[in-house]
């Protein structure tokens, strides 16, 4: 589904030169749960965001379910975000004054699939266990309400791909068991399922691990290794 | 749909801001607001101008002495008019039924301790009839208090009510310049009609005025009536001929009087109104920039604001088209938004201007359909850049954006 080959992207910060990605190969099949891991600042949003088709690496290539992304326009990419990818954010990033159901709506109407978005979007609700606070607006709603609906506008288009970038980063830890039980359901049903984190109780709800450090993949030092790998 | 929740979406941003909407919107809302009232004070004004004109009555002529001055420096009238070219006119004209001579000018009039300063009318009897204006009381002067000079006058309703209030003025004695005249009668109203009261006026004999009062012994004007309209283009010629005559002018002089028939002032008040309209719409576009300028300002700090709106945006799909549309919807929203309440305001105004004035002031669908047009090009115009700064965000500093 996922194949990427060294990947690499560098940014300019004050006269520096610094590598995010150092040449970063990952494969991802279809219907995996993969967390992607690793310390504060080592790569993982970067990466993330050029599988999310949101960003273009400087050098390597990346091929998302057959098809060479690297030379597509911006244009070209909206649509595959919008129709292969869901995002789901450490901070949600819904949309204020749009109901719960109009956030989940809106990448339906952006595909320009008018007819179904409301039906969709009920369904996605219904998915997330949330439809009886689809009329609130987002700033009505707790942490882990709000991380429901934002699973729910990421899934109701329906996409092979779901990327979430540190989803139970702002809640507190029983509620973040309760997003990645979402996630094993969400996974369950096919969907492949990639989790951006720093933190191994997180990782450890999905099946294996890739681990960055400075931009590159590494093995986990003892200290930083999960003590299980759930199977 | 998409269109449907965005104008939602931005009605609702609109109200949450509702004091930085208003200030943004405040230009769109002036100048829109002026544009209503001003067009419809312009209407009224016309139908008003227009109804006096007709009133005056179809087979009027006025005679007026030409402008002074060559190679079209104007400076000043002519005066050149005098009562014997009246009389030669009535004389040799069949075509025309009567004639007024008139000589204007200002004075003090005072009765008691009582002071009005107001217009002074020197004519004849017959001017009464070619204006259309009533006796309400007492009589009117005539021919023969013209001849031997008597020292009357005819008031009107306002300057009665001035220099008497609810006494009565006829046989009463005022003062015109400080020479007394007597008072034989009052005029009905009739009404205020803007720059002009006619109803604030004093009438004298035509002799009097130029001797006594005025001190000249030429006229400012001759209205002419004529027995049919049919006979208007005749009268025309004939007393052009004749008034060349008796100005000794040559084959290639121009006229030094103008003769003109109601048409023609009609097309007078006509250019005027288009002045006042040429004026409205400068001072609406002036407005209307400045507004679009406001929306302009206020739409990029949105943009700003709501960048990381844009990021996700991006993210779950929308094109940089999308971002371009939404953006311009809500500048025209808001543009329109305040197009509307700028229809309001000049819909209020224009219902105040009739209450308190004598103008029938009503906005017409046309103006309101320009107001709104204007308002909401505006917003696509000057909507555009920020617009187009949203759609090229990257969609990645976008999210990073704090
Ligand atoms: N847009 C950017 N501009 C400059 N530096 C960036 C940018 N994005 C990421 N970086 C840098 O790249 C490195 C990796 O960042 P990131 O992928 O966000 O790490 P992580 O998500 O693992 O914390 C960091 O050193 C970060 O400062
Ligand atoms: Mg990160």
């Amino acid at each position: 589904m996922i194949h990427a080959q060294d990947l690499v992207k560098a940014y300019e910060l004050g006269g520096q030169t610094v590598r995010a990605l150092d040449g970063v190969s990952v494969d991802i099949a279809a219907g995996e749960m993969i967390a992607i891991r690793g310390p504060s600042g080592s790569g993982k949003t970067t990466l993330m965001n050029i599988l999310g088709c949101l960003d273009r690496a400087d050098a390597g290539s990346y091929t998302l379910a057959g098809e060479d992304v690297a030379r597509l326009s911006g244009d070209r990419l909206a649509e595959i975000r919008n129709r292969y990818i869901g995002f789901v954010f450490q901070t949600f990033n819904l949309l204020p004054r749009m109901t719960a159901l109009e956030n989940v709506e809106l990448p339906l109407l952006y595909a320009g699939k008018h007819r179904e978005a409301r039906q969709a979007a009920i369904k996605a609700m219904e998915t997330v266990a949330l439809t009886d606070r689809m009329h609130h607006q987002p700033n009505q709603l707790s942490g882990g309400q709000r991380q429901r609906v934002s699973i729910a506008r990421a899934i109701v288009t329906n996409p092979a791909i779901l990327l979430a970038d540190e989803p139970t980063g702002a809640l507190d830890s029983r509620t973040g068991t309760e997003i990645m039980q979402l996630f094993k359901h969400l996974n369950a049903d096919g969907r492949t399922i990639i989790v951006v984190t720093h933190d191994p109780t997180v990782a450890r709800h999905c099946q294996r691990e890739i681990y960055l450090r400075d931009g590159r993949v590494a093995q986990p030092s003892a200290t930083e290794a999960l003590q299980e790998v759930a199977p | 749909m998409m269109l449907w929740i965005t104008i939602k979406v931005a009605l609702r941003s609109l109200w949450a801001n509702r004091m930085r909407s208003i200030l943004a919107m405040l230009g769109i809302i002036i100048g829109v607001g002026a544009v209503i009232f001003v067009l419809s004070l312009v209407a009224a004004a016309k139908a008003d101008m227009m109804g006096r004109i007709t009133a005056m009555g179809t087979n009027l002529l006025v005679v007026s002495p030409g402008q002074r001055g060559t190679g079209g420096v104007m400076s000043g009238t002519q005066q050149n008019l005098t009562a014997d070219d009246a009389e030669a006119l009535l004389a040799k004209i069949p075509q025309i039924r009567d004639l007024a001579p008139v000589v204007r000018g200002n004075v003090q009039a005072k009765r008691l301790a009582k002071n009005s300063r107001t217009s002074l009318m020197g004519t004849t009897v017959t001017y009464f009839p070619i204006r259309s204006f009533e006796v309400e009381k007492g009589r009117l002067f005539n021919d023969a208090d013209c001849d031997a000079m008597s020292r009357v006058a005819v008031i009107g309703a306002t300057t009665a009510t001035n220099l008497f209030g609810t006494e009565e003025p006829c046989n009463q004695v005022i003062k015109l310049n400080s020479i007394n005249f007597r008072v034989i009668g009052v005029l009905k109203s009739k009404g205020d009609q803007g720059w002009f009261n006619p109803d604030d006026q004093v009438l004298v004999p035509y002799t009097v005025a130029m001797k006594q009062i005025v001190g000249v012994d030429h006229l400012n004007e001759i209205d002419i009536r004529a027995n049919n309209e049919a006979d208007l283009d005749t009268i025309m010629d004939r007393a052009t001929k004749l008034l060349r005559k008796r100005h000794h002018l040559q084959e290639d002089q121009d006229n030094d009087f103008s003769i003109r028939n109601q048409a023609e002032m009609l097309k007078t008040a006509d250019s005027m109104n288009q002045v006042l309209a040429l004026l409205a719409g400068g001072i609406a576009s002036i407005s209307l920039l400045v507004g679009g300028i406001g929306i302009m300002n206020i739409m990029l700090v949105t943009v700003t604001e709501r960048t990381r709106e844009i990021g996700v945006r991006k993210a779950i799909g929308a094109k940089n088209g999308d971002i371009l549309r939404q953006f311009l919807i809500e500048a025209v929203v808001m543009s329109g938004s305040g197009g509307a309440i700028g229809v309001l305001s000049g819909f209020v105004l224009a219902a105040i201007l009739s209450r308190v004035t004598s103008l029938q002031a009503s906005v017409s669908l046309f103006s309101v359909a320009l107001g709104l047009g204007f308002s909401m090009g505006v917003g696509v115009f000057f909507g555009f850049y920020p617009a187009s700064r949203a759609a090229r965000l990257d969609p990645i500093e976008a999210l990073r954006y704090e």
